[in-house]
């Protein structure tokens, strides 16, 4: 007898009991689909997460006062000394193995005027000199980026995210315009490219004018961020030795003592997230776990009431000349199809989940194919385990007493 | 000979105790016989019925089928014995109640092989000769007593079995339909099969050509059936 004739005979048999089937796949549906969807969030985020931290040009670091994640609470870092232009002159001026030395300064919440329109109250006003462009992977979608020169004579120009202007300049060109950021009129000089947003933040809404003029406007009393992007990957490391070292002397950070800065990149980043979401991750393949072994469990009890309420047929099929192995496999296959239909359902509800959550929030549903694979495999095994005690009982019977059973 | 019986004894061991079902039996039956194994309940006769169907061994003797000596063989070598000597008749039918009378009738050829095309074709035949061409696809439970017991007996044949073998065929019929499943038997032995029938009725024995009578666990009398009756 072959693989075939099993599986339509375990078909027949599964449809045949609908409702006592259906529930019995209940727990792995629930634990293929807590495995899929899981594994959909966590690729989803991480791949939006990457993306964006990938923004930050390669080869860059950036060095600020606070570290971007921290444990407990920021007083610890407060007392120290501002970052200032100055250091990231000296930066500029000393740290050889750097191509860009970049510095930048941010205000968030702000709205910008032109005639009778306004924007809303949430662009982000940064300060900044002309690396920013590169290090921060912006490009220039029109009009020209920050100059040297801008920066060195305070000038008011500005370039506009595509969300400002849209707002302002729906049927204008924006280039030689004048806007308003906090009363003052500022000339704008050049557009960004839309970047789309991230995580359900939008990156559009910046404008960038010079840091010089920056803190005229809003005072010079704000710690600013550094960026550095090394000349190649292979100085990547030495660039940022070089710029601890000239940090430390122009801030006077006594020998022996820690930094009075932090300095991350992009890939720190990504590896303080995969460490959160292995987490995350550890945690739903244990419930899902959990969940197969009692969806295994309920599947060799329902297979044993089987294997009991079709003891006559056992004992038919013996009779004309089923073997053990044809009564074994019939069983067992019987079990590995039923797991492997509740796999398959929880499979297509997981995704699901995935594109739901993907619709609802601004993270992205990604199904790696090798967790759908897994999510099969398991079930078969589940399947395979907990179906082996039922179908041998069956395969031992004596056909005699099977065909005597009521 | 198709059947050598030699001095064939089976114990029942119940608890401690030792029954004794059978307690030598020398038979043997030709090719194209059609014999009859009756006897009160306690007889011996299930059992007997369930060595020579190969259902069970021997715990003693010697049982040559069809030159094939099966006292000794294991539960696997008897199943593949079944299914290309033996047919069954039960009395309660036993057919898979979820399944077509066709597929009931294929059953025995999923079980040794034989590819879906030809099955199907084989199958259909021995339902023709049931007289069951136009029953096919109807499940058991929409078919008559009598139907059920073609199909059961389309089933047995389906294989070309050295042996068929009927377990109190007509025991659950009424007797007009039981006398039309004893013509098919008829029929069968006509056409060359070997027919053994299990029964306690003595005008169902007399339908064979020899009656083997067993009381206490041995052969009580061995006699042909010198007249029929109709």
């Amino acid at each position: 007898m072959n693989v075939g004739e099993s599986f339509n005979m375990a078909i027949t048999a599964i449809m045949s009991n609908k409702l006592r089937s259906s529930l019995t796949l209940l727990g792995i549906i629930i634990g293929v689909m807590t495995i899929i969807a899981m594994q959909s969030l966590i690729t989803g985020l991480r791949n939006s997460v990457h993306e964006q931290l990938s923004q930050l040009g390669s080869n860059v670091f950036q060095v600020q006062k606070y570290p971007v994640i921290h444990e407990g609470n920021r007083d610890k870092y407060r007392n120290r000394k501002d970052l200032t232009i100055e250091h990231a002159n000296a930066v500029r001026r000393l740290a050889t193995a750097a191509e860009l030395v970049g510095a930048e300064v941010w205000n968030f919440g702000r709205e910008i005027r032109y005639l009778d329109k306004k924007t809303n109250p949430n662009m982000i006003i940064a300060g900044a000199t002309p690396e920013f462009l590169i290090n921060n992977g912006f490009t220039l979608a029109d009009g020209r980026f920050i100059t040297e020169q801008d920066v060195d004579f305070n000038r008011r120009v500005c370039v506009l995210g595509i969300e400002p202007v849209n707002v302002l300049f729906p049927y204008e060109d924006p280039i030689g315009k004048n806007v308003k950021i906090e009363g003052e009129r500022f000339q704008v000089v050049g557009i960004l490219e839309e970047l789309g947003s991230f995580l359900g933040g939008s990156r559009d809404n910046r404008i960038i004018i010079p840091i010089t003029r920056f803190e005229l406007l809003y005072g010079g009393e704000r710690s600013i961020n550094i960026t550095v992007k090394a000349k190649s990957p292979q100085l990547f490391e030495t660039c940022r030795d070089q710029t601890i070292g000239i940090l430390r002397a122009v801030r006077k950070v006594p020998p022996g003592e820690e930094n009075d800065f932090e300095i991350w990149t992009s890939d720190q980043l990504m590896e303080f997230f995969d460490n959160m979401t292995r987490v995350v991750k550890i945690v739903a393949i244990a419930i899902a776990s959990i969940a197969l072994v009692v969806a295994g469990v309920g599947i060799m009890n329902i297979m044993l009431v089987s294997v009991t309420e079709r003891t006559r047929e056992i004992g038919i099929r013996k009779s004309i000349g089923a073997k053990r192995r044809d009564i074994l496999w019939q069983f067992l296959i019987e079990a590995i199809v039923l797991s492997e239909i509740g796999g398959i359902i929880g499979i297509f509800i997981g995704l699901g989940i995935g594109k739901l959550v993907e619709l609802l929030t601004p993270v992205p549903a990604a199904v790696p194919a090798w967790t759908v694979i897994l999510g099969l495999v398991f079930c078969s095994t589940v399947g395979l385990i907990f179906g082996v005690g039922p179908a041998t009982k069956a395969a031992r019977m004596d056909p005699i007493e099977a065909l005597r059973y009521e | 000979m198709l059947i050598e019986l030699n001095d064939i004894t089976k114990t029942y061991e119940i608890g401690t105790v030792l029954v004794p079902a059978l307690k030598g039996i020398n038979v043997n039956v030709n090719k194209n016989e059609y014999v009859a194994i009756m006897g009160p309940s306690g007889s011996g006769k299930s059992t007997l019925m369930n060595i020579v169907g190969c259902l069970d061994t021997p715990s003693e003797g010697v049982y040559m089928l069809n030159n094939n000596n099966v006292s000794d063989m294991s539960d696997d070598e008897l199943a593949e014995i079944r299914n290309r000597e033996i047919g069954f008749v039960f009395q309660t039918f036993n057919l898979l109640p979820r399944a077509s009378a066709l597929h009931n009738v294929e059953l025995p050829l999923i079980y040794n092989g034989t590819p879906a095309a030809k099955r199907r074709k084989q199958a259909e035949e021995a339902l023709e000769r049931v007289g069951l061409a136009d029953r096919m696809h109807h499940k058991p439970n929409e078919l008559s007593g009598g139907q059920r017991q073609r199909v059961a007996i389309a089933r047995a044949l389906v294989n070309n079995p050295s042996i068929i073998l009927a377990d109190e065929p007509t025991g659950n019929l009424d007797s007009r339909t039981g006398e039309e499943i004893m013509e098919i038997f008829e029929d069968l032995h006509d056409s060359g099969n070997t027919i053994i029938l299990v029964t306690h009725e003595e005008y169902i024995a007399e339908h064979s050509d020899r009656i083997i009578r067993l009381r206490d666990g041995i052969v009580e009398r061995d006699e042909a059936v010198m007249e029929r009756s109709a």
